[in-house]
Parts: C-alpha cells; structure tokens; sequence
C-alpha cells in the first residue's frame, strides 16, 4: 500500500515537472519572449491576477465561514468553573472584535486590489500623507485596546489575585515524568513540608516524614474535587517543567522545579452534570462514532479491540514539553457533589498510614 | 552626512578597472556585498528546505498516527523502524523545524540576504563599511548550518527539547537522550550563529548610519533600509542575552552550576544543584525570543513597503508614520518578552505590565495594516509576483496579528496558551507572513542578484495562488482545534479519546502543507532555471526610484562603474504631477528616479 503511494507521488512529482517545463516552453513562444520586459507584468497579467485576487477574498471568507460552521463546536463545552464564565465573555467579545476588524480590513485590502489593478494609461493618484486619517487610525485602536486591556487586566487580577475561602481546600499537584498526583492537605487542611530531597523508598513524591502536618495528607492518582468550593492547587514538579492543563476549568499553571506555583478556581459543575449536557452527548457520540470504526480497523488488522470509551471525564493534561512520552501525561479529574467527595477522600490512605505500612 | 559620503567616494573612484579575481576570492572568501547576499540566500534556501521537509514528516504523523509509512523508515532509519515514528524523534523534528526556520531561514537567510544585497546598493555606498567582517559573518553562519545539520546525524538524537528549549530538560542528558550530543551541538550552533549575526548587524548599523550618499537624508532612505536598520539594532541589543542563556545553560550541563537548577529528582537519585530557576531562563531566553519574531518580520514589512509602492506606482502612504511605526515597535519589542510567560510561575502583577505593553504594539501594526491599504488605493497596480506576495503578507499579517490580541491578554491566554491556538497565530504572523517578504524579495531583487536575468511570472503566479491558498488552509482551521485545548507538540492526539474528533481536521491541514509544499518546488524550479537562463530584463525592469536599479547588470566590485549617484529627492515619487497637472513630472514618465533633481516644474514636498 504505502508503496504503491510512493510510487504515485513520484509519478505525480515527475508528471508536475515534466508539466512545468511546458509551461515555461510555452511562455517562451510567447511574441514578446525577444521583449525585455517579457517577464513584467502585462495589462492581462494585472487583469488575471486582479480578478483572483476577488476571487482569493471569497475563498477567504468561505473557509472562514466553513470554519466557524462546522469547527466551532469544537469549542470547550460552557465552563466548569466560576472565574470561566468571565474567561469566554472575554474571548467572545475579543473574538468579534477581531473578525469584524478581519472581515473588513480584508475585504478592503483584496478589493482595492482588484479595482486598481493596473491597465496602461491608468493614472495612480499621487497621495502620501493624510495626518488627519493617520490620526483616526492611531486613535481608534488606542481606545478600543484601551477597553479590552483594562477589562482583560480585571478579570486577570480576579483569577490570579484570589482571596482564600474560609473552607476552601488546598490540593498539591505533583508532576513527574510521566504523571501527575495530587496530594489533600488532610484534616488539619495544612501540606506537610515536601522536596525532592526526601524521596526514598515509599516515600515517592518527597514529602517530609518528620513533619506532623504530613501525616495526614492523602497522596492520590485521581484529582476529585467537590463542587462549589474553591480549589488551591500548590503545584510542585520532581523533574522537569510540566504544565497543568484544565482546559474545562479555563485553567492552567506551569510546574516548576524548585519553586511552588498556585492558582485556583471553583468547580461549579459536576462530572455528572457536564456528562448529561447537550454538548457532551453529542460529542460522545461521535467521538463513539469514530471509535467504532477503529475499533474494527483494529480487529482487522489483528490487534484486538481498541479500549471502550463509554463516560466522558474532566481531564489534567501536561502542556509543557516533558519527553517522549509528554503527550500522554494526564490525569483524570473527578467533580462531585461533598458527600461524595467525603465518602471517596475517606477512602483514601494517610501519608503516615502507608510510610508506617511499608516500614514493616 | 554629506562628508561621510565624500569620504566614502573617496579611493573607490579608481574602481572601474577590476582587479582579477580568482574563483576562490569571488566565490566563496568574497568580501563583495552582493556575493555574500547570494551565499546568504542559497544557504537559506537549503536550510529551508530541510526544515520544511521536517515539517512535512512531522504533518504526516500528525494526520495518521495509526499509520505506518515506510518513509519514516528511509528518512529517519531506526527512529522510523518499521514505519512507525519514535516519539522522540517527533520532538527532535518539532524542534529542529522550530530552530531552522526561525534562525536559519528567516533571519540568515531573509535579512541576512536582503540587508547585505540592498544595504549598499540602496544608500549608494560601494559596500558594506566592513566586506571583511561581513564575509566572516557569512561564513560563521556557514558554520552553524553546517554543525545544526550535522547534530541531526547524532546517534542519540537532535535537540528535542523544543526550539525554547527550555531547562532543566535541555539541561539533563539523562531526562532524554537528546539532550546529550545534540543538545550540545545545538547550542555550539546557536552561539557561533549569534556572533555571525551581530557582526552582521553591527556592519549594518555602521554602514547605514556612514556610508549613505550625498543627498541621502535618513528621510529620504527607503523604507527597506529603515527596516534593515532598525533590525540590526534589535539584534545587536537582544541576542547578547541569548548568548548568555545558552552560556549559563552550557556551564549548567557541564560544570554543575545550578542557574537554572534547582531540587531535581531524575534518574533515580536527587541533584546536587539548588537555587536555580528555569523561568529565569524563560525570561532571558524571550529577551531575545520575542524580539527575534520583529527581527523576522520587520524586513520583510521594509521588503513589501517597497515592492507594494514600487508596483503600485504610488507613494507609500504615511512614509514618516511607517518609519515611526517600525521605531515604535522596535522598541516595543523588547519590553513584551513576558507575554510567553504568564502562566510560568511569574507574579501575576509581572502579567499585567506585559499584557499592557504586548498590546501596545497592536497601535504601530493597525497603522502600518492601514497605510498598507491606502497605499493600494486608487493605485495602477502591477501585479508583478513579488507585488502579489506583498499584498499576501499584508494579509497574513493582519490575519495573524489579530489573534495576537487574544495571546497577548494575560487572561485568554490561560486557556490557549500552548495549544495548536498559538501554533496558527505566529505561523501566520511570522513565519508565512516572513516567507512571503522572502518570495517578494526574491522575484523584486533576482534581476540585482543574477546580473539582469527574471525569473519566470508565470511560474511565479502558480507559485503565489498555490501557496496563499495552502498557507490558509493550514493555518486557519488550525485556530479551531487550539480553541478546542488541544495541547501542541504532542507526538498523537489519539492516545486518549477525547481528541478523536479532531482527527479529520488534522488531515484536511495536511493535506494543505503538502499541496503548500509541492508548490515551493516551483519556485525552485525557477529559481533554479532562472539563474542559468532566465530572460534578462531592463535595467529598471520594475521602474523603481531607488538607487540599485541605476546600477549595470554586470556586477562590479564597487557597484558603480563611474562616482557614486548623488541623491536628491525621496524614494516614493511615484506618479507625482507637474505643477500644473498636466502631466507626470517627467512627461510620460511615472515615476522620478532619486538620482533626479528637483525639476522646475514641480512642487517640493516635505515628506
């Protein structure tokens, strides 16, 4: 198979030169090859290439409205934290900005140049300054950004410059090459002390061992959060730089070795709420779509059925180049209801339950 | 100014009988401003090739990730074993794309080609104020190239670590095997690359602050020059802390200091080093970095101001905004750097300041979009190929640019940063929008390059439609799925379901790159055939004021066989009428070259 593709793309690589070399042959038998302006462009080539430049603009705006039509749901479903709702306000207002500034500057730029191509005998108008729509066009960028800075640095302030909650809960990300855990303060809902110095057996993600409040935090593969209450994730890496990547929650922070980064939101919609929207169904079932199709390619071609794919759930990406197997770093998060959530960290060991465990 | 340029005239005069050059001294050690020019632009294009090949390997993975090609297997050997692309190479190729056609291609090979080619022929100088250092420039650039391509035949791998190639996994041969040889190499490259540039752009900023001719004003040098200008005095002030970075990031990898280090467990046991910080690198290596996207751009803004004026037989509009415009975000430039960082650990109020100046710059870009469009209006439009890549990159740029908007506020950039978001926004706005200042170039300037000869129109407009319509179709849809959070530089998005929709629009790009890429083989073609027996042309076949299109075909050293031109007007009298309008100024005639003096019949401008 491949090589008969191969075979196709040299035939065809053989067929475009072999088509080129007649075209310029062609061009050669031109009356005016003896010219010395046979290769500056003529009335007709400033005619052709004016009428593509219309046509240029409307394929422009057909892909652009391809694009929006059939590509725009892939756009995250609705936010599944608080700070996200000011996140897509703000996207949604810089994105029609943007495409209405696109829409006409194009238009104008692709337009004037079909009108005005050239033909002999056509005067240009000899027109260098204007200070006054120079002005007009310094101005009104420097207000409409003006708007968008100030409204973009409020928001920012917002979600970065956050106040502590009383009850909020405080979640240690741990990155390593390649997977993440989160560590729960425990019921003092303080971390324990932790680097990398003291990794040793058991003890994988360095957390001190001498340190009271260590003992009753809960190291965890799985993220669980309950819904409604804010969330600081402290985020710490072993190895290299990782990011943390909560594109549902409209979050993300790089993990820096030898420091401690922060950031925080809110889960305000649970796994089980975003799996019954109309957006998360109609993804699933074409993502299903596409899964049954491979599945069965994969059967075929004798490597058994791929894995099911049934329930959809938040996920925690690495979005900072890590090593090889950076794109598949990731951890699952789960938002859930407090009871559920007290019922799952009620499940989970303490930091000194499983040292004292493996001591013995 | 006007005893600068006497001095230069001075014992050049006698110039005219040429002295025997042997192949050697013309060829390859020439210190002549136009030869380098062309080693420049021949040792871009290669590179270029090679780093669009890379991205062609790489757009293939991307599209079928289940696939197996076999050219994996020929092009990449055991990396491709049995046609399945290791993991590791995918970064190598991310990363060396990233670094060719960011360094090698658009800075070597657009500015270093353009500002040595048009630098002296366009300020009226007989070279550059140093042929020697120049030649050295050049060939310390060879010598990257030729160190950057050989780091790819490593055994354990080229440079993975991203072209940011950001610590501590460039830093730390045992995180991945790339960052052992190739790494090394990579960093020998870039260093012996950052002296070739700033001995290349000190001899410009020195050849065009002294050797312009008699009349040549500052206000009166074409914009190309202020472009080339401002961009060497970019490069001289950031690249230094490039050099920095990677010198600090060698002694890190070599002599166990700890700049960027700091509490590291890999491998199995803990590093000594303590008190590091790898966002002190991201702030030293953007120091450069982002300047480094105006260092592309900016020359190839000056290529189509020009080519745009000259083919729309008008002046362009807002000369002196457009120079201030290139001074403004020159400037600018270096104090955006933060905008790669605001969600790398830096204090939020840090993201602030940067998110204030990155949209700053959108001011001096909306007026240069404007007075772009202004020019074309109500212009007689020749639709030369190197006009038509100058009106495209007028496009992409502003296409480009407007999602920059998005990028640079602080806030959206939460949740697009690094996604494919990112990846369609600097394509378009530096890398297609660079490529076509290049193309421009090439078709406007070949005539000053291969004494006289064009190349092809005809092969120049399927070059230009393939290509425009290509570089959307690749980098428009690519918005969508960054939108959707898809994370770049991710060797398959398939590993994990949720992505599996994403699938289709990552081959219809693919299929773009390869139709995009197909199309550049015409334009080697003519390239190519065009150098050996392209038609030669007039001597001012595009009807241009400036003062290289008063030189002979044949090249001279020194450029012009008699004295040097004396200036006396701007480049931009473009159609300009008689006092009385009856006429052009010079009857039947559109244009005034520089060399004119003012006529009787008409108006001095102050422009």
């Amino acid at each position: 198979m491949t090589g008969l593709l191969a075979l196709i793309v040299v035939i065809l690589f053989v067929v475009t030169l072999w088509q080129m070399s007649k075209i310029f042959k062609l061009s050669q038998f031109n009356k005016k090859t003896n010219s010395e302006n046979a290769q500056v462009a003529d009335d007709k080539d400033n005619r052709i290439n004016g009428k593509l430049m219309l046509m240029f603009i409307t394929f422009l705006y057909a892909i652009t409205i391809y694009c929006f039509w059939n590509y725009s749901k892939f756009y995250l479903p609705e936010p599944s934290s608080e700070h996200g709702a000011d996140y897509d306000t703000l996207l949604f207002i810089s994105l029609a900005l943007i495409m209405f500034v696109q829409v006409i500057t194009q238009a104008l730029l692709h337009y004037f140049a079909y009108k005005y191509s050239g033909k002999k005998g056509q005067k240009a108008l000899f027109y260098a300054d204007n200070d006054k729509l120079e002005f007009i066009w310094t101005i009104i960028p420097v207000i409409v950004l003006a708007g968008l800075i100030i409204y973009g640095l409020f928001t920012w302030s917002d979600i970065m410059n956050f106040e502590e909650d009383e009850d909020a809960i405080v979640v240690e990300l741990y990155a390593k090459r390649f997977g993440w855990q989160a560590r729960y303060a425990g019921e003092d809902n303080i971390l324990g002390n932790a680097n990398v110095r003291f990794i040793e057996g058991a003890n994988t993600v360095g957390v001190d061992e001498s340190d009271a409040d260590a003992m009753d935090d809960k190291i965890t593969t799985e993220l669980h959060l309950p819904v409604g209450r804010q969330v600081i994730f402290k985020l710490r890496s072993q190895d290299v730089l990782h990011s943390a990547y909560m594109p549902h929650f409209r979050a993300q922070m790089n993990v820096v070795p030898g420091m401690i980064t922060q950031f925080s939101f809110t889960p305000s919609k649970t796994t089980a709420e975003i799996r019954d929207t109309d957006y998360m169904k109609d993804k699933m079932a074409t993502i299903k779509e596409i899964r049954k199709e491979k599945n069965k390619a994969s059967i075929a071609a004798g490597d058994g059925p791929i894995d099911a794919y049934d329930e959809f759930n938040y996920y925690l990406l690495c979005n900072k180049i890590c090593g090889a197997s950076h794109y598949n770093m990731q951890m699952k998060i789960v938002v859930e209801t407090q009871e559920e959530y007290d019922a799952w960290i009620a499940t989970q060991k303490t930091f000194g339950s499983s040292i004292a465990a493996a001591q013995e | 100014m006007a005893a600068h340029a006497a001095t230069a005239d001075h014992g050049h005069d006698d110039h005219e009988h040429h002295h025997e050059q042997t192949f050697i001294t013309k060829y390859i050690f020439s210190t002549d401003h136009k030869m380098i020019s062309k080693q420049y632009l021949i040792t871009g294009l290669v590179m270029g090739i090679i780093g669009i090949g890379m991205s062609l390997i790489f757009r293939l993975q991307l599209a079928w990730p289940d696939h197996q090609f076999t050219i994996y297997e020929v092009l990449l050997g055991d990396w491709g074993k049995d046609g399945v692309m290791d993991p590791n190479i995918y970064l190598a190729l991310i990363t060396i794309h990233g670094t060719i056609m960011v360094f090698f291609v658009l800075t070597a090979g657009l500015s270093g080609t353009f500002s040595n080619l048009l630098i002296p022929l366009q300020i009226g100088a007989r070279d550059m104020a140093s042929g020697f250092l120049n030649m050295v420039s050049y060939w310390l650039f060879f010598l990257s190239s030729v160190i950057m391509v050989l780091s790819l035949f490593v055994e354990s791998g080229p440079a993975a670590a991203g072209w940011t190639i950001y610590p501590p996994l460039s830093a730390l041969p045992n995180s991945i095997p790339a960052s052992g040889m190739g790494m090394t190499l990579w960093l020998v490259a870039m260093a012996i690359f950052i002296a070739s540039s700033l001995l290349g752009s000190l001899n410009y900023v020195v050849t065009v602050l002294n050797l312009r001719t008699k009349g040549m004003t500052m206000t009166r040098l074409p914009l190309t020059i202020w472009a080339f200008f401002v961009t060497a005095i970019i490069g001289v002030v950031s690249f230094p802390v490039l050099l920095s970075a990677a010198l600090m990031l060698i002694m890190d990898r070599s002599f166990g200091t700890s700049f960027f280090l700091s509490d590291i467990y890999i491998g199995g046991e803990v590093l000594h080093n303590s008190g590091g910080s790898p966002v002190l690198f991201e702030h030293l290596f953007w120091f450069l970095g982002h300047p480094e996207v105006y260092i592309v751009l900016l020359p190839a803004l000056g290529i189509s101001s020009e080519i745009i004026s000259t083919n729309a037989r008008k002046p362009i509009f807002g000369y002196r905004a457009m120079i201030a415009s290139i001074l403004a975000i020159a400037f600018l430039s270096t104090i955006v750097w933060g905008h790669h960082m605001f969600i790398s650990g830096m204090n939020p109020f840090l993201g602030s300041v940067f998110t204030f100046t990155t949209l700053l710059i959108a001011i001096p870009s909306a007026v240069k979009a404007f007075n772009y469009i202004t020019t074309l209006w109500k212009g007689n439009l020749q639709f030369n190929p190197g006009m038509l890549f100058s009106v495209g990159l007028v496009s992409t740029f502003i296409s480009g640019g407007l999602t920059g908007i998005i990028l640079g506020d602080s806030t959206l950039d939460i949740n697009v940063h690094d996604t494919y978001f990112v990846v369609a926004h600097f394509h378009l706005v530096m890398g297609i929008s660079a490529l076509y200042g290049l193309f421009a170039g090439v078709y406007h300037w070949f005539p000053k390059m291969f004494e006289g000869k064009m190349m092809n129109k005809n092969l120049g407009y399927v070059h230009f439609w393939i290509t425009v319509i290509g570089a959307y179709g690749i980098f428009f849809p690519m918005h969508f799925i960054g939108m959707a959070g898809l994370p770049r530089r991710y060797y398959t998005n398939s590993a994990f379901p949720y992505f599996d929709d994403l699938v289709d629009v990552n081959k219809a790009i693919s299929i773009f790159a390869f139709i995009t890429a197909a199309a550049q083989l015409v334009f080697l073609y003519n390239f190519i055939h065009s150098m050996f027996y392209g038609k030669v042309g007039s001597k001012n076949p595009w009807k241009s004021n400036t003062l290289e299109w008063t030189t002979d075909h044949k090249h001279i050293h020194g450029n012009w066989a008699g004295a040097i031109p004396e200036v006396h007007r701007w480049p931009y009298d473009y159609s300009k009428l008689n006092k009385d309008e009856s006429d052009y100024v010079i009857a039947g005639q559109d244009y005034v070259p520089q060399t004119v003096p003012l006529q009787d019949n008409e108006e001095e401008m102050h422009h």
